[in-house]
């Protein structure tokens, strides 16, 4: 049963990524980009990490994207000329993306990663809040100061950004 | 369940390969940036699956942070893209070459 359901969910995840890609409208995209995070958090489930599979869901599926189908919209790109992909491109993106798989894979082989399943001896420590309270404030009590301050500069750019300024040049 | 960390691992990194390609062809900046996105979260899978395979919590709190940069990375990007807009009326890649001549 989880077998198939890891099947399931990672052909969902690669098949809408793919159409994330090749899909001409930016809003398809979105909404194929939303489909392939949602099936990564059915991954994460199978994986035991509930709590990451719900925080998936809600920054990424739910603030990222809302986000982007914001400004999609904001932006309206649906008029205008898009010229087609010249056959260069293509030749040049799809070379370097098989390069960039052969060569991982091939290091991923080499490492010699375990075909066998997880031993049923190891403990499930993603699952509950509580283990993660305990590192999160223990270990990596300065990682989470230094994230706290960077979504506080992050704010600040971004205000930053959205102000209008008069009398710059236009760059041509 | 008999499926093992070979098979996330390779499925993250086919996962990675597509957010590649899609930075590669693409010439809209917000569908450039979506693969970014993906990029990300194929990282994000190889950690968690790490973290399952070996019963450590090292990867799943690595994830953790990602997720909050990204979110933080996201604001900023679009934040930049709107301004570019604004400016230049365009998000087409093939037209923002002012750095170019």
């Amino acid at each position: 049963m989880a077998d198939l359901l890891f099947y399931v969910l990672g052909g969902v995840t690669l098949g809408t990524a793919a159409l994330t890609v090749l899909s001409r409208n930016a809003v398809n995209s979105a909404m194929f980009f939303l489909l392939s995070l949602l099936a990564t958090a059915g991954l994460f489930v199978l994986l035991d990490a509930y709590l990451l599979a719900v925080l998936l869901v809600l920054v990424y599926a739910g603030a990222v994207v809302a986000l982007f189908l914001f400004i999609i919209m904001l932006l309206d790109m649906q008029g205008g000329v898009r010229p087609p992909f010249t056959r260069a491109t293509i030749a040049a993106a799809v070379a370097a993306t098989g390069l960039l798989t052969v060569g991982v894979l091939s290091f991923v082989k080499r490492a010699q990663l375990s075909a066998a399943p997880v031993s049923p001896d190891l403990p499930v420590v993603g699952a509950t809040l509580k283990s993660y309270a305990a590192q999160l404030f223990t270990t990596y009590l300065l990682p989470v100061q230094v994230v706290g301050f960077l979504l506080l500069i992050a704010m600040l750019g971004v205000i930053v950004l959205s102000k209008r300024f008069e009398g710059l040049e236009d760059i041509k | 369940m008999t499926i093992g960390l070979n098979a996330y691992i390779t499925l993250s990194v086919i996962l990675f390969a597509l957010g590649f390609l899609g930075v590669l062809l693409r010439k809209n900046t917000l569908v450039i940036y979506m693969c970014l996105e993906l990029m990300l979260v194929a990282s994000t899978l190889a950690l968690v699956a790490f973290s399952r395979f070996h019963g450590m919590l090292d990867g799943n709190v690595f994830v953790f942070f990602i997720l909050t940069v990204a979110a933080a990375e996201v604001a900023v990007g679009l934040a930049i893209i709107v301004a570019l807009f604004r400016r230049r009326q365009t998000v087409q890649v093939d037209e923002l070459n002012a750095l170019r001549d």
